[in-house]
């Protein structure tokens, strides 16, 4: 058994890629669900194990091969990442059941084996960008993941579908190919790919070789917010979210940009670490800015949008300007909020596309008017709805309330009352559209589509309910977020200065 | 006369960072979708010699420890670079799998063309 524990760092990584293969070979819808369902299972206990493990004995470093780091690659998991991993685990293994009869519904027969198979590949990807401590085994699990999603989009039905794939494929790769050119920068500099050794080494690099750094810089956070979805690199998403089969958005939505997030956060302190020279380049300023740009652009096209898909892929645009709002304010609170949202938004996101994958089930669109009045004919799918729409604009009681209510202390704390107002005058751009729908769905006469709707069975209503039943708990129990990303936020702080 | 020297010293990134920004160019400039693919195949090339270059040190031979040898050129480019090369080349083909399946669904690869024709997006 203990054996066992040693190896779990890698086991996250290879269960989902041996599945995936796998599935792959067998290709057959039902045996690639039961492999999927059980992987994701597996994954999410034995990310829940590492979390429990770091809590109890501080980061974990596995050592693939046996080569120690710097020569090997190295497995670094501390409290940050570890809390992502039990994030992107834990939103794969609570969606998966609702997997069957959706993918079932909107995939091609034939295709659905496949389905499972990129599924598990991008859950690999995933988790390897978290898990690793190497820059240049990021990059590659960064594509595995990517190119997994390519094709997850394009099982989508609609013939759009493979455009927003084709789209989001160059944009993507565009991305990781600057993520490299960033990665080759600081290893030129440094001789390093490890990240914790890039940090020490950095320190004493001659003061004629910081532009090189400072063009690694530039390169990293260009790639990494294509993938991230930071306005204005944000084109690709709204599109590949509103067409790729439903369960596969809610997916995406909930872990792929987070991860993405989580190597920026990453790789921020450990330049910053490394030199502190970088404040005069004032990358945090660049972040604020766009962020606040993200947060009201894309509320405002969410309020005008009446396919509920793309509405929600714009808000997300929106809300991943709070993460790097947080990002951006790098003081205690500021990235505590980060954190929390990055987690807190994942799970009502997760729920919200789940809501419109379930009713995509029964009435076949997602389109508002369509939906009018199918609240009573599907009370507690579109109950969850309201829950997970309410913790997006931040009610109290909410998560949404949590993570907003760090920000806005980490925002005071930065430049005054500006910046707070900023964020309420922006949630209350998110009322507008979500209480829309809220309207339309419960308040008004049932549409002809929405006559025949009636409650979705429960392998599908159990992870939406479970979701929603979520973004209240945390709400209220804020012991495994807001501490542990407080924690979080302290380790990273305390390494930069 | 030392701007001349400094271009002859650096000449292979000269021709690297061409590379780059020409596949770039071409990614975003055209609308045809198989040459954006050709243009971003060559973005992603030049940083193939964006890697390799630096490992090469003049005179240094390869890394196998041997007394009579003191400089040594570095192999990790290598390595790291042939990983990238089978991340590139999957990129490609699913980007062209992808393309043939737009051809199949729209009946062009011009974007503007499959822009007009999906006229609500």
């Amino acid at each position: 058994m203990s054996s066992v524990q040693a190896h779990l760092p890698a086991l996250q990584v290879v269960l989902p890629l041996l599945g995936s293969l796998f599935a792959g070979f067998v290709r057959r819808e039902a045996t690639g669900f039961a492999l999927a369902l059980a992987v994701s299972w597996t994954a999410a206990v034995i990310s829940a194990v590492l979390l429990w493990q770091v809590l109890q004995g501080g980061p974990i470093s596995y050592h693939l091969g046996g080569w120690p780091p710097p020569w090997g690659i190295e497995y670094r998991i501390d409290l940050l990442n570890a809390f992502v991993l039990l994030l992107v685990a834990w939103v794969g293994a609570v969606t998966m059941p609702f997997a069957r009869r959706s993918v079932a519904f909107e995939v091609d027969e034939g295709r659905q084996g496949w389905f499972y198979c990129m599924y598990l590949l991008c859950l690999t990807g995933l988790l390897g960008i978290t898990v690793t401590g190497d820059a240049f085994n990021a990059f590659v699990f960064l594509e595995i993941s990517s190119l997994s999603t390519y094709v997850l989009i394009a099982l989508g039905r609609d013939r759009r579908a493979l455009l927003s794939a084709f789209q989001y494929l160059i944009m993507g790769t565009i991305g990781a190919t600057f993520y490299v050119i960033g990665v080759g920068f600081l290893y030129l500099v440094t001789g390093s790919l490890n990240m914790v050794d890039i940090a020490q080494r950095l320190g004493s690099v001659p003061l004629e070789q910081t532009r090189a750094v400072a063009v690694a810089v530039a390169f990293l956070t260009v790639g990494i917010s294509l993938k991230l979805a930071l306005f204005p690199l944000h084109v690709w998403l709204p599109n590949a979210y509103a067409y790729a089969p439903s369960l596969a958005t809610a997916f995406l939505a909930g872990t792929a940009t987070k991860v993405a997030v989580y190597l920026l956060v990453r790789f921020f302190a450990v330049i910053l670490a490394g030199s502190p020279a970088f404040g005069p380049l004032q990358l945090a300023d660049v972040l604020l800015v766009l962020s606040i740009a993200a947060m009201f652009v894309a509320s405002a096209i969410a309020v005008f949008e009446t396919n509920l898909k793309r509405m929600l892929a714009y808000s997300s645009l929106a809300q991943i300007g709070y993460i790097t709002l947080g990002i951006g304010i790098a003081n205690q609170a500021g990235l505590t909020g980060a954190i929390v949202h990055l987690f807190n938004h994942a799970i009502m996101k997760a729920a919200l596309f789940l809501v419109l994958g379930a009713v995509f089930y029964r009435i076949g669109s997602v389109k508002l008017h369509d939906l009018a009045g199918i609240g009573p004919k599907m009370p507690l799918t579109m109950a969850a709805f309201a829950v997970a729409g309410f913790a997006l604009i931040g009610t109290p009681g909410t998560s949404g309330f949590v993570s907003k209510w760090y920000l806005a202390v980490g925002a005071f704390g930065h430049s005054g009352w500006l910046l707070v107002l900023l964020i309420v005058a922006s949630s209350l751009i998110a009322v507008v559209y979500v209480g829309r729908v809220v309207e339309v769905v419960w308040f008004r006469p049932p549409s002809p589509l929405a006559e025949t709707a009636r409650e979705v069975p429960p392998s599908m209503l159990v992870p939406i309910l479970v979701l929603a039943g979520a973004t209240i708990w945390f709400g209220i129990d804020t012991r495994l977020t807001a501490d542990l990303a407080g924690k979080a936020a302290a380790m990273l702080l305390a390494a930069v200065r | 006369m030392q701007a001349v020297q400094g271009f002859l010293d650096h000449y292979n990134y000269v021709v690297t960072i061409f590379l780059m920004v020409a596949g770039l160019y071409i990614v975003i400039a055209r609308g045809n979708m198989v040459k954006k693919l050709i243009g971003l195949s060559i973005f992603q090339t030049s940083v193939y010699l964006l890697y390799i270059e630096p490992g090469k040190i003049l005179g240094g031979t390869a890394p196998i420890i041997d007394p009579a040898f003191t400089v040594y050129s570095n192999p990790l480019p290598h390595v790291l670079i042939l990983t990238a090369i089978v991340v590139g080349v999957a990129t490609l083909a699913l980007g062209l799998a992808l393309v043939v399946r737009i051809h199949e669904a729209y009946g062009t690869i011009e974007e503007d063309e499959i822009f007009e024709k999906d006229g609500d997006t």
